[in-house]
């Protein structure tokens, strides 16, 4: 039957549905536009056929066709759109600098779209809330105090907070820092918040 | 836990399809048991039991049902199509008797999507069809809300392994609002965590190292 490759492309999506970027498939979205293109000059060929002898026996089958045709565009269009979904997702969870081997699994296009969206992000942000802006990916839970408790879960080097203190974070030490500046820490799993 | 970015596209309402859902589209890869009504020219090769290039008049497939509702037609027949067994009168009284003890992940699991779906083809039988689903909802969704609200920190694969897709989203919301209020009630809500997809991620990263 028509269209199982690009069916096995959702299904790989679906599969990870927690939100993690699988690699992207190139060879699979190539092997679905050949299929696409051979459809269409067959249907093309057919509907001159169809016109020019008067055949209109062909047209259920063009039909047949030109159906998988349009369901080869929807199951492309939702993969692409997924991804995008799930790379949006990645630069709330993992700030703006992404890990390599999430980068890896992009697509040149999908890199693009990423650096844009973060750009897109940072001008609303400089935007509102005054003269320097609002951070909205801080303080997603309202905060309770200004500083907190943590522990380093990995050596994860040195760290400058605001007055200029430079701390170093080793594993399993644990500090009081301003909780504005370690969300993100946390977010990523370098810093674990400890409550007591 | 904590909130999600990463919402996917929802699947449509009742009768719709929502064109980006990917639930939709596996949902719309259900195959029905069908008969064409008329030839297919030069497309024999896509029914693997003749040799011949067409595909015959009368011949029975499986169609897809992105492919039945593309080619169905009310006023000319090109297919018709038959009902999956479980939404015939011989399973619509069994669902009726006591819809709870039914497997719907085994005869779906896109049991009440599909069931939908079936209304697009004009059926003499539909009215009984969409009476039937939603009984078998009604009958089914107060236990699925009751265990969904009532198992803490509990293995549930036992309880939502006979869940429908669709019962199996709202058994996982309810979970969800279950766990958050119980971090709230420890005085947790504002303990900051780790986002699950990083530490996904992590895991993942692990289990490639061993391969």
């Amino acid at each position: 039957m028509f269209c199982e490759k690009s069916i096995e492309l959702i299904r790989e999506l679906q599969r990870i549905s927690d939100g993690q970027l699988p690699a992207f498939n190139e060879d699979g979205i190539r092997q679905v536009l050949e299929e696409m293109k051979a459809l269409y000059e067959q249907n093309q060929s057919d509907v001159n056929e169809a016109k020019g002898e008067g055949r209109s026996d062909l047209i259920p089958s063009i039909k047949l066709r030109h159906c998988c045709l349009l369901r080869n565009q929807r199951c492309v269009t939702a993969y692409l759109y997924d991804r995008l979904l799930r790379i949006r997702a990645l630069r709330w969870e993992y700030g703006s600098v992404l890990p390599p081997n999430i980068r890896f699994h992009m697509c040149s296009e999908e890199l693009q779209w990423f650096n844009q969206y973060k750009k897109s992000l940072a001008n609303f942000m400089r935007s509102v809330g005054g003269e320097e802006g609002l951070d909205i990916t801080q303080d997603m839970k309202p905060p309770k105090s200004l500083y907190i408790e943590v522990r380093c879960l990995k050596d994860h080097g040195e760290f400058e907070i605001d007055d200029g203190t430079i701390i170093l974070l080793k594993k399993n030490s644990q500090h009081f820092l301003p909780r504005w500046k370690c969300e993100q820490l946390i977010r990523q799993g370098v810093l674990e918040h400890v409550m007591s | 836990m904590d909130s999600q970015s990463y919402l996917p596209v929802p699947p449509g309402v009742g009768m719709e399809e929502n064109f980006l859902s990917l639930d939709d589209i596996l949902l719309s890869h259900e195959r029905l048991p069908s008969r064409t009504e008329c030839l297919f020219p030069r497309l024999g090769f896509l029914e693997k039991s003749t040799d011949s290039q067409d595909i015959q008049e009368g011949t029975k497939m499986e169609l897809p049902l992105w492919l039945a509702k593309g080619l169905y037609e009310r006023k000319r027949r090109v297919v018709s199509i038959e009902l999956p067994k479980v939404y015939r009168e011989g399973w619509r009284t069994v669902f009726n008797a006591d819809p709870t003890v039914v497997d719907l992940h085994k005869m779906g699991p896109y049991y009440y999507g599909l069931g939908s779906q079936m209304l697009h083809f004009d059926s003499p039988e539909n009215p009984e069809i969409a009476q039937a689903l939603l009984q078998t909802f009604i009958g089914r969704f107060r236990r699925t809300m009751d265990s969904s609200q009532n198992v803490y920190n509990e293995d549930t694969s036992a309880l939502v392994d006979r869940l429908d897709c669709l019962e199996r989203v709202l058994f996982k919301m309810g979970q969800r609002g279950l766990n958050s209020f119980q971090g709230w009630e420890k005085g947790r809500a504002s303990h900051l965590t780790a986002s699950t997809l990083v530490l996904n991620y992590r895991k993942r990263k692990m289990t490639d190292l061993q391969a």
